[in-house]
């Protein structure tokens, strides 16, 4: 390996050896093409002209008569497949293509990053197979359907917790296995470097519009910039572009679950303890003897004991904080922005939108909030209202909610 | 406590069963234990279960939860090894995932490994590149080292891999996680000879290695031991109803695999 994929302590690459060569490859394709002006530019047309790129940057007035100072959304939700994981799907599979490589592999959580990669396998001509965790089939059960639509394989994996850590457990080992011919298309900036790299880099155009956009509006940069933080993926894309910019407050929302204290939740950052889980030393959610825990989110896509070294490191040294919203807070925010905005946001960034909601009344109102909406909450709908069927009429029966 | 070097220099290929500590239970695996030994195991290999072991097949990943639900902790799993210890003279190789020895602290886990009485401590996700962060700590602690080489390891990295072994090289034989296979892959055949071909340290062939006649092809090509897991793991999962059988049968195999070799 060229490099050793460091974040200060965090990150490198522990895996067994036999997937050494298959990342040696990766990193070099990633040095080759990746940064090399033509690739750059065939991924530049596909982001424009397919998944719909720039995303708007959105004044919520909904947001800001609320919280009370300006909030913006990064409209993420708006890109084709409805959320940020399109960005790193089509430049990841544009370096298997580049790479020679014509399989692909994911795994998924909330199936939006198996969503991507199925929708870039079908562009691209690409066999597709996503491992996904039966908890997570069962919740997010819209995304399965469109993943096999759009011809791909979803291997269903049981697991401990049927979640998005078991779902990547079982993607390593097919990988182990078809190193080959096989490129795994990994949807989050966490696993063994050279990921969080390259994921990073292909996220990082989120970060880049955002800035422009804001300097273009209101003539300076955002004081405060929100995501949510599951592996990681959006919220380094959006925080990349602010992170030499010391005056900017960068803010990392993780999964609260059923409150930090219940031991129901994901906010691998707050409670966990630095260890090595897929590929990464990071910080972990693990018991007293270093097992992992099985996280807790009504959000399939923050459902992780893991978390991306990248931000374990800036959690360190301060650069960014991180904190956490319920699943109860979360719904809230859902229904809101659906209220209020008539914008249905993912349950994994109404995270985001719940703690900025959270935090009414302490921002100054000349204060500009930039709140990376990853995604949209199609694939939510029927989740939210299994929880809240009072929402939507409280006659509703069991039977004819299970058939939605 | 006797050493790899002992087995290796007696000539013979080493029989190495591996099993899950606490599978299915502290008891039934030390008996498990007692019959590999008594049927001819000249080298344990064994695991520390883990929750989320990325190099294992469906086997040994159920090996894992069962001893995981019967209780077993990494601590557990060193006062069942000097249990071992007390009662056979055998060398212990201990395989594991770094997020446990990450967690219980390397220095203490190296310290604690050899004084129950392991030989060695292989890291089941640190690879050669890595080798650093833990080589120092069981050379002080006195143990030996053994590291994996797997068949898409170019030659250079078996070489590095060399340098830092001072017990034997574990050399995977498939492209692949643990699990039981029907044949030999010319994959094994090859890694086995690429490997004599760098080092004189000892290789010792695993993955899928299930037949008695695995174990024989692997030592006429030069395998100076063979790792037999998820085939003797599976007898446990097959026998839960019967402890009495999976002893029985584990026994069995071995002595198949011994006279095989
Ligand atoms: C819309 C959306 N946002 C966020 C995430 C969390 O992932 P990450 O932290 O990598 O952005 C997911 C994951 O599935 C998602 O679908």
């Amino acid at each position: 390996m060229k490099e050793k994929g460091r974040f200060g302590q965090y990150g490198g690459f522990y895996v067994p050896e036999v997937l050494i060569p298959a990342l040696e490859q990766l990193e070099d394709a990633f040095f080759r093409f990746g940064l090399d002006q033509g690739f750059a530019s065939e991924l530049e047309d596909l982001l424009s002209h397919y998944a719909g790129r720039p995303t708007p940057l959105y004044y919520s007035r909904g947001l800001s008569q609320l919280v009370g100072c300006t909030v913006l959304l990064k409209r993420e939700d708006l890109l084709h497949g409805g959320a940020h994981k399109i960005n790193n799907a089509l430049g990841q599979a544009l370096l298997a293509k580049y790479m020679g490589k014509g399989k692909l592999i994911a795994e998924t959580g909330a199936g939006q990053h198996g969503l991507a990669t199925a929708t870039v396998g079908a562009l691209l001509g690409m066999e597709v197979k996503i491992f996904m965790g039966t908890t997570d089939i069962g919740r997010q059960r819209p995304n399965v359907l469109k993943m096999r639509l759009l011809g791909a394989e979803v291997i269903p994996v049981t697991g401990a917790s049927g979640t998005l850590k078991d779902a990547i457990n079982e993607a390593l080992r097919y990988w182990t296995a078809n190193v080959k011919d096989t490129f795994y298309l990994f949807g989050t900036a966490a696993g063994p470097h050279p990921y969080p790299k390259i994921v990073r880099h292909f996220q990082s155009v989120i970060g880049r519009e955002a800035k422009c956009q804001c300097l273009d509006m209101f003539g300076r940069l955002p004081d405060v910039v929100v995501a949510c933080v599951g592996g990681g993926s959006n919220a380094i894309g959006i925080f990349g572009a602010f992170m030499d910019h010391p005056q900017v407050r960068l803010v990392g929302v993780e999964a609260g679950g059923l409150g930090l204290d219940s031991g129901m939740h994901a906010a691998t950052l707050e409670k966990g303890k630095v260890g090595v889980l897929h590929g990464a030393r990071s910080y972990v959610l693990q018991d007293e003897h270093g097992q992992i825990i099985e996280s807790h989110s009504v959000s399939a896509g923050l459902d992780y004991p893991g978390v991306g070294p990248e931000h374990s490191y800036l959690k360190d040294t301060g650069r960014a904080e991180y904190v956490s919203a319920t699943d109860e807070e979360v719904l809230d925010a859902f229904l809101f922005m659906t209220r209020r905005e008539g914008i249905l946001p993912a349950f994994e960034s109404a995270h985001a939108i719940a703690w900025v909601m959270s935090q009414a009344g302490r921002f100054e109102k000349g204060q500009l909030v930039l709140i990376n909406l990853s995604g949209r909450g199609d694939k939510d709908v029927e989740s939210f209202i299994r929880q809240r069927p009072q929402v939507v009429g409280a006659d509703l029966k069991d039977s004819e909610h299970k058939g939605l | 406590m006797s050493s790899y070097k002992q087995v290796f220099l007696s000539g013979k290929v080493a029989l190495i069963p591996f099993f899950v500590l606490g599978d299915p239970d502290e008891q039934t695996c030390l008996e498990i234990i007692g019959a590999a030994i008594d049927a001819g195991a000249d080298i344990l290999e064994l695991g520390i279960p883990f929750s989320d072991p990325i190099a294992d097949g469906p086997t040994i990943q159920k090996a894992d939860i069962r001893a995981l639900r019967a209780g077993m902790t990494p601590q557990k799993a060193l006062t069942l090894i000097s249990r071992i210890e007390e009662r056979w003279d055998i060398p212990i190789g201990l395989l594991v995932y770094y997020n446990l020895v990450w967690h219980f602290g390397p220095e203490a886990f190296y310290k604690q490994a050899a004084k129950a009485g392991v030989n060695s401590v292989l890291i089941a996700d640190l690879s050669i590149d890595d080798a650093d962060e833990v080589y120092p700590l069981a050379r002080s602690a006195g143990l030996d080292t053994v590291f994996m080489v797997s068949p898409n390891s170019s030659d250079e990295r078996i070489r590095l891999v060399a340098q830092k072994t001072t017990g034997f090289i574990y050399a995977v034989s498939v492209l692949g996680v643990t699990g039981a296979r029907d044949t030999l892959s010319q994959s094994a055949i090859d890694i086995i000879t690429r490997t004599k071909r760098v080092t004189t340290v000892p290789v010792c062939l695993g993955f899928g290695i299930s037949r008695p006649e695995h174990a024989a092809a692997a030592a006429a090509v030069g395998a100076d031991g063979v790792i037999v897991g998820s085939k003797l793991v599976g007898l446990v999962e097959q026998n839960l109803s019967d402890k009495g059988q999976i002893v029985r049968s584990v026994r069995q195999l071995i002595l198949q695999f011994r006279s095989a070799l």
